[in-house]
Formats: C-alpha cells, sequence, structure tokens
C-alpha cells in the first residue's frame, strides 16, 4: 500500500488543541502495518485565526524525533527519520515517544499524521487537468485546497457555513464540549447558524430545555446567528426567530454558490438549488466541525438529471422529484451527488429549485445542486453581501449516469404508503380516501408552494372536505401568507383564501408535524389516518401513528385532494 | 504497555485564550487506542477515571474503529468476533423507525438520556414485527447483533439512530447495504459496528438465531440453522491494520485521535 500525504494545513485539530500545551506527549506502540507516523511539524505564525494559511499544499517533510521514553525534546527543525516499524509482537512493543512542546507563544506545533496513500498518484500541480470535474468536484477541489479531485477520494473541506437545530445541536454541542474541552472556543462565531425549528410549539420540557441549550452555547460562544425564540405563545414577537432551518438558511442569505454548508439534519441537502456542496451530518462529525471548521469527506460521484421542456402549469418541482426518486429507488443516489439541469430546472424558481434538491436525500443521495444562475444571483441580490464564486461542471467532466427526463410528458404523482419511492399517479390513487391533508414543511411550505394550494382552491370556490392543515416555514413565509396577493384573485391573500376554502389557520412556523415530534405537536397524527402531504418522508410513523399512512404530493395535488377528501390529480380544478 | 513517561502538568487549554480555564474532567487523558480491539466502548466511560493519572494503567478510550483482527492479536485480549441472538428486520429500515421523532428531545451526550435511549431503540418497527426489540422496561434488548436488509439507517440524520442501537447493547449491525449519514454516523460514535454481508442474510435468519461474527474471517455463523455467511471483508483487500496508540492528548486531541484514526485507519473508509 502507498502512502497518502496529509498536510500540516490538514491536521489543524491537532495544532489548535496542542497550542497551550506545555507538554504533549504521543506514544506509538506496537505494529504499525499500515505504516501510520506520527509527524510533528512546526511552524512560527502569529496568526491565531487561520493558522493554516501560510501553510502550502505540498506535502510535509516528515520530521519526527524519536525519543526514549523517559526525556522529551523539543522539535524545533527538521531533521527526518522514519518510524519504520519492524513486526514485533504485541507482548512487550517497542514505544516511541514524540514529545512536542511548545516554545513560547510565537511558536505553533503542528502535529500530522501520515496515513497510508491509497494510491501512488501525487495531486497534479501544473497546467491543464486532463479530466474534466463536476461542480461538486469543484466545490470540493477548492474547499480542500487541491487543484483536482475525483469521485472516491477522502479529502478535508473547509467548512463555510454550519448549521444545527434544536434537536441535534444539544448533542453537538456535547460532543463539542467533551471532546475540545469546555472552555473551548468555536473555530468561527460567525460561520455557524443556530436555527431552533424542530420543536418548539410545544410543552414538552426537555424540548424547550434544548432550546436553552442551544441558547446558552450561542451566548457563551457569541454565536452570531442564532434566531431565537424566548415567548412560545407568540411566535410574533421573536423578532429574531425564523422557523425551518433549511428555508430559514436561504432567506438569510447563508447559502451562497460554491461553498460548503454542513448541516445536523438531512435535509440540509436542500442549500443545493443555490449551486453549493450541501449536505447532512450527525452530531459527531459537527462536534468536529465545530471545533476545527473542517470535516473529512468522500468526493461524491454525480447522477447527472437534465430536465428539459416547459413544465405544465399543473405540475411543480415536488412532482419532478417524486417522479426521480421513484425511478431510481430510495438508494438509487447513495453516496452520490444528484445534479440537475436543463430548460426546465433553469425555468424554476429558487423555492421550487429548493424543493427538488431537498428531497435528493429521499433518494440515498448525498447532495443536491442546481447551477447558479441569473435567477439565482437576483434572489441573492438582497439577502447577503459576501461574495461569492459559482462553479459549473466542466464540458468534459465525467457523469456517473444521465437521466433525461421530457418534463411535458409527466402527470402529477404520489408516493404511497410507506416510501417515498413507492411512485403512483395521483389519477390511479382517486380511490384512496383521506382524513386530513397537511400543508407545511421545508419540502411544502414555502410562500410559493402556499401561492400554488390558494390556485386550486381559487380555481374551484369549493370548500375542503378534511381537516387541511396550513404550517408556514417561516416567519416570513407567515408574512406572505397575509400579504402577498394571489395571482388572478383579485387581491386576495393567501390566508383569506384558504379561510374561505375552510382550511386550518395558519400556524406558528416551525417543522410541525412533518416529523411527528412530541405528542402535543400541532397537526401531529395521533391515531392510524390517512394524510396527504407536501412534506417529505412517509416512512412508518414518521408524522406519528405508527400505522399511519402518508401519502406525499405537490401542493397542487394537496390542495386538490383536500376539496374532494380523496387522492386527487389537480387537473380537476385546474383546467 | 507502559504510557507516556512523562506526563505533562495538567495544563488546561482554551483555544482563545491563553489564560487557563478548568475543566471539570482533567484535561490529560491518557488513552490507549488499541485498534485492534474491536470491542467497542460506549460513548460514555468516563474518559479517564480519576485514578488514571497514575499512568500505569491507561483507559482504552473508545475505539470508534472497526478493527480487522489479524492473527497476532491475541495478546492485546481484544475480541474478535461478536456473540449473542440476532434480530431480523428488513429493508430500508429508517431512522424513524430506529427511534421515533418523539424521543429525539433526549441529547446523546448526556449520560442518563443517553440511557433512556436505548430503551426506545427500534420502537418505531411497525406491527408486522411482531418481537419486541426492547421489553418494556428494559434499557438493553437481549438482541445483541441486528441483521438487516438494503438501505440500512436511510431517512434522517439523526445521530440518535446508531446511538440507541449502541445503548440498547446492539454491537453490530450486518445489513445488505447501508445509508449514507447511518453509517458514517456508526463509524463515528464507534455505537455500533457497521458490517456488510454479501448475501441477503436477512431472508435466511429469524429473529432468536444464535449468530457468531468472526471479524477476522468475516464471516457470520447462525448456529441455530447452521449456515455461514460471507461478510464483506472489513478490511479492505491489504494489510490489516492493528495499531496499538498510547496516547495522552489534552481531551481535543483525543476525539481527534478516535476521530482521525476512525478516518484514516478504519478499513471503512473507502466506504464513506
Amino acid at each position: 500500500m502507498g502512502w497518502k500525504w496529509i498536510n500540516g494545513s490538514q491536521m489543524l485539530w491537532a495544532r489548535k488543541r496542542i497550542l497551550g500545551q506545555e507538554n504533549c506527549t504521543v506514544a506509538m506502540d506496537g505494529n504499525v502495518c499500515r505504516k501510520a507516523l506520527v509527524c510533528a511539524r512546526q511552524t512560527v505564525t502569529n496568526n491565531r485565526s487561520s493558522p493554516f494559511d501560510n501553510l502550502t499544499t505540498s506535502p510535509p517533510t516528515p520530521r519526527i524525533i524519536i525519543s526514549s521514553m523517559a526525556t522529551s525534546c523539543s522539535i524545533s527543525s527538521a531533521s527526518s527519520s522514519f518510524i519504520n516499524k519492524k513486526d514485533a509482537g504485541l507482548c512487550t512493543p517497542p514505544s516511541f515517544a514524540i514529545t512536542i512542546s511548545k516554545k513560547k507563544k510565537a511558536s505553533r506545533n503542528i502535529v500530522s499524521v501520515m496515513t497510508p496513500q491509497t494510491s501512488e498518484r501525487k495531486p497534479s500541480t501544473t497546467g491543464s487537468v486532463k479530466t474534466g470535474m463536476t461542480m461538486t468536484e469543484k466545490i470540493f477541489s477548492r474547499a480542500s485546497e487541491k487543484p483536482h479531485l475525483t469521485p472516491g477520494e477522502n479529502v478535508w473541506v473547509n467548512v463555510d457555513t454550519l448549521m444545527t437545530h434544536d434537536v441535534c445541536g444539544p448533542g453537538a454541542i456535547g460532543v463539542f464540549k467533551k471532546e475540545f474541552g469546555n472552555n473551548a472556543k468555536v473555530w468561527d462565531r460567525e460561520k455557524i447558524v443556530i436555527i431552533p425549528d424542530h420543536y418548539i410549539f410545544t410543552s414538552d420540557e426537555r424540548a424547550n430545555r434544548n432550546v436553552d441549550i442551544i441558547r446558552d452555547f450561542s451566548n457563551e460562544q457569541n454565536i452570531k446567528y442564532f434566531y431565537d425564540i424566548t415567548d412560545r405563545g407568540n411566535f410574533k414577537a421573536n423578532p429574531d426567530y425564523k422557523g425551518v432551518c433549511h428555508i430559514a438558511l436561504a432567506q438569510e442569505g447563508h447559502c451562497r454558490p460554491g461553498e460548503i454548508l454542513l448541516g445536523t439534519d438531512s435535509h440540509t441537502c436542500t442549500a443545493g438549488a443555490f449551486g453549493q456542496f450541501a449536505t447532512g451530518i450527525g452530531n459527531t462529525d459537527a462536534g468536529f466541525v465545530l471545533g476545527t471548521g473542517k470535516l473529512l469527506l468522500k468526493v461524491p460521484p454525480t447522477l447527472r438529471f437534465v430536465m428539459d421542456g416547459e413544465m405544465p402549469d399543473y405540475l411543480l418541482a415536488k412532482d419532478l422529484i417524486l417522479q426521480i426518486i421513484g425511478e431510481i429507488s430510495v438508494s438509487g443516489a447513495t453516496y452520490k451527488a444528484m445534479e440537475f439541469v436543463g430548460t426546465t430546472v433553469e425555468s424554476l424558481s429558487m423555492e421550487e429549485r429548493m424543493t427538488l434538491c431537498n428531497m435528493v436525500v429521499e433518494a440515498g443521495g448525498k447532495n443536491g445542486i442546481v447551477p447558479a444562475d441569473a435567477t439565482t444571483f437576483k434572489y441573492l441580490e438582497d439577502k447577503t453581501s459576501m461574495p461569492y464564486e459559482p462553479v459549473y461542471s466542466d464540458d468534459q467532466a465525467r457523469f456517473l449516469a444521465e437521466y433525461r427526463i421530457d418534463v411535458t410528458k409527466l402527470e402529477p404523482l404520489v408516493a404511497k404508503p410507506h416510501s417515498p419511492d413507492n411512485r403512483a399517479l395521483a389519477r390511479e390513487c382517486k380511490d384512496v380516501k383521506l382524513d386530513r391533508v397537511y400543508i407545511g414543511s421545508c419540502t411544502g411550505g414555502k410562500t410559493e408552494d402556499f401561492l400554488a394550494a390558494a390556485r386550486v382552491f381559487l380555481a374551484s370556490g369549493d370548500k375542503v372536505k378534511v381537516p387541511t392543515f396550513i404550517v408556514p416555514a417561516t416567519q416570513k413565509v407567515w408574512m406572505d401568507l397575509y400579504t402577498l396577493p394571489v395571482p388572478g384573485s383579485g387581491g386576495k391573500t393567501c390566508s383569506e383564501i384558504f379561510e374561505q376554502a375552510g382550511c386550518d389557520s395558519p400556524r406558528s412556523p416551525s417543522c410541525g408535524a412533518c416529523v411527528g415530534g412530541p405528542l402535543d405537536n400541532y397537526a401531529r397524527m395521533n391515531e392510524p389516518q390517512v394524510c396527504l402531504s407536501t412534506t417529505n418522508r412517509n416512512f412508518p410513523g414518521r408524522m406519528g401513528h405508527k400505522a399511519g399512512q402518508i401519502y406525499l404530493a405537490s401542493p397542487y395535488t394537496a390542495a386538490a385532494s383536500a376539496l374532494t377528501c380523496f387522492v386527487t390529480d389537480p387537473r380537476e380544478f385546474l383546467h | 504497555m507502559a504510557a507516556a513517561a512523562s506526563l505533562a502538568n495538567p495544563t488546561t487549554f482554551s483555544s482563545s485564550v491563553g489564560r487557563p480555564g478548568h475543566h471539570h474532567q482533567p484535561s490529560a487523558s491518557v488513552s490507549t487506542f488499541n485498534v485492534s480491539n474491536s470491542r467497542k466502548q460506549r460513548s460514555f466511560k468516563p474518559l479517564i477515571s480519576q485514578s488514571i493519572l497514575a499512568s500505569t494503567s491507561p483507559v482504552t478510550r473508545r475505539t470508534s474503529i472497526v478493527a480487522a483482527a489479524t492473527s497476532d492479536s491475541s495478546s492485546s485480549g481484544s475480541a474478535t468476533s461478536f456473540h449473542g441472538i440476532c434480530y431480523v428486520v428488513g429493508d430500508n429500515i429508517d431512522t424513524d423507525q430506529i427511534i421515533p421523532a418523539e424521543y429525539l428531545t433526549l441529547v446523546p451526550s448526556k449520560p442518563d438520556e443517553y440511557k433512556k435511549l436505548g430503551s426506545y431503540a427500534l420502537i418505531g418497527l411497525p406491527a408486522s414485527y411482531e418481537t419486541r426489540f426492547v421489553e418494556p422496561g428494559e434499557y438493553q434488548s437481549k438482541y445483541s447483533i441486528i441483521i438487516g436488509g438494503d438501505n440500512f439507517g436511510c431517512g434522517s440524520s439523526r445521530e440518535h439512530a446508531p446511538v440507541a442501537l449502541g445503548a440498547a447493547g446492539v454491537a453490530a449491525v450486518v445489513a445488505e447495504s447501508y445509508a449514507r449519514i447511518f453509517f458514517r454516523n456508526s463509524v463515528a460514535t464507534g455505537e455500533v459496528y457497521p458490517l456488510e454481508s454479501e448475501a441477503r442474510i436477512c431472508e435466511e435468519c429469524k429473529t432468536g438465531d444464535v449468530v457468531t461474527i468472526e471479524l477476522a474471517q468475516s464471516l457470520l455463523i447462525n448456529h441455530t440453522t447452521g449456515k455461514e455467511y460471507k461478510l464483506k471483508p472489513i478490511g479492505d483487500a491489504g494489510p490489516k491494520l492493528e495499531v496499538t496508540v498510547s496516547v495522552h492528548l489534552p481531551p481535543g486531541l483525543a476525539l481527534c485521535k478516535t476521530y482521525i484514526e476512525a478516518m484514516f485507519f478504519s478499513p471503512l473508509l473507502p466506504t464513506f
């Protein structure tokens, strides 16, 4: 097996932690079949905030001081010898001690770990790249400061933004504190966005405590972006509170082309709509990112979905993604990037693109991505002033597979219980009787989703026949429901149209019942009912009761179905 | 093996300011990473015990690595096999079924809530699963090995899922394939070993079968049926990993060491 160089910049975690230590002794015992080494490298820098700015990307010269266990010597300058372990019995393995001592405040010690390289290929540093890269590969390339990458490589990337919420935040914080120390500081107080959104409007004590935990942490770390809520009785009384994290991220300008966004939520992939790499991670990974601002990620190969044709006026992005998931199955995109291009995609608004990317994880996808264009830039104009640099897939980029879809041939779809890939035509499920309809969540609770539902109610003029729940994703969406005029309605707002149709009045913005949640959560399914919703998952028990049946559909289909109390193709009302 | 001889004065560190803070846990931790020891540690073994600063008895820190055992592993006293009764599930077991959303208010990094998570492991399975995974009132399951089908752990990224399984006493999951985030969380936390089977074992084994997993031979032996099944080797084709590392690290580095080992030394690395 060959060697893989990990350069000093990739080991900033070790470096940062050793800072301030008088002595750090790393002893290695035993056989090292993969020839793992510990190299120490010292750089002198006074720049505490970005300690790795002045490091090169070329492989560091290995510098190991081998001393006996009893002595400690400081590592001052290059002198190299590899620890070349002979096979030794495990009983009494030889031990080597490497002591790194801190030299005054000016020096910074780095411990780099070299690991076996999986290939002999050196990073290309010259000239033109022979193979084009997909946009996901390019984002990884930039974030890992490597000129060229191919799928399958594991690289350390610099994280531009880390998001967490009330469900996973406490756990991630716990990991961070336990591993980096109770007094440790986060890597960058401006790159972390903490958004309570899941279990907010509940009397569940632990849920409320979890919001307290992320508040305490935000205060302690002086986190710049913490969208707090303290008055649960009146969400409008909380000026900072936003709502559903993925929509809040977009609306607050945290999503930018070319960047890396990680979040402790699987639907973080939503942000791929902005031409960035965005994916979900767990608490432990997040705890690590909190401390270091980096993560080891594997470059995913890309599946390309080319969607062409003029979008029929009875279809929405939800139908498109349900079509795709039904095509490739819930594991069809596992470990892969899903890239959405084509004339149809170009015609989609940002919110529709977000819906498309939102459910990428339902196909197992690592991330979804849409090339940034004029629509993207326009959306971002008033939301962020931070500079960004979009990337685009090369013409010669290699894709794992390419799917071509003529959207004019598609029809409104549902995903039947109990899997998002259990695809069926809405019109073929017209005998399925419903008990309730839910319109909300990051997938189907954005402003345009409600405008779409309102359009169907308006076209019908009738009242809904089942309880219809309206849960806007964020405060901004809520405001839009009450202020934006619905086209063709003579100036009525969504809220008025919903009211006239007999829907429940719009609720406090949050994730709501998409994820079930605490027992007193609004619209949680506490009985085995049949629900059609604009949400993203319909696995058993997703919205509460284990025997509940959930049909996933677009807002058009949801509104149409609410009017008939059966699963209904929206063309019944839209033509 | 002796730990590092020169124990530093346990200095505390704070990354932003040089002033000594104070930790609730001792800042110097002596940990032995015995990667060839496939017996995993729970996340809540205290990082070090108070007496550990006598450096002669290093604590085995949690190993978040599936170790490929080697023939030399005997003296390290490491477990290279799992033995117990298995619980069989089907395809696409999503994390909502593993740990339903209503229990996500439990924070995995709090020891008592970690324990509670174990009591709710797989409670979201539909009624078609007649046997409950964890008996009511219990915190652990009698099934230490889960056998699953495709796409195990799909859905939500909640790390509570592998944590709940680990807290319930699951040593390993053997599935045909995994969803990405669950797999990654399993390795990062070290709560369960996510092993892959070559064949569709979930159709040939039944809940309650007595099984043994031999990591060295990548084998699952069903003692009840007498059949053996090949597992995908946890080591990539290549030399087996055997690293025993005694480290004396500040807490921050401990995670990194574990994490880095998981990332770099784990034979599972290629499948991230």
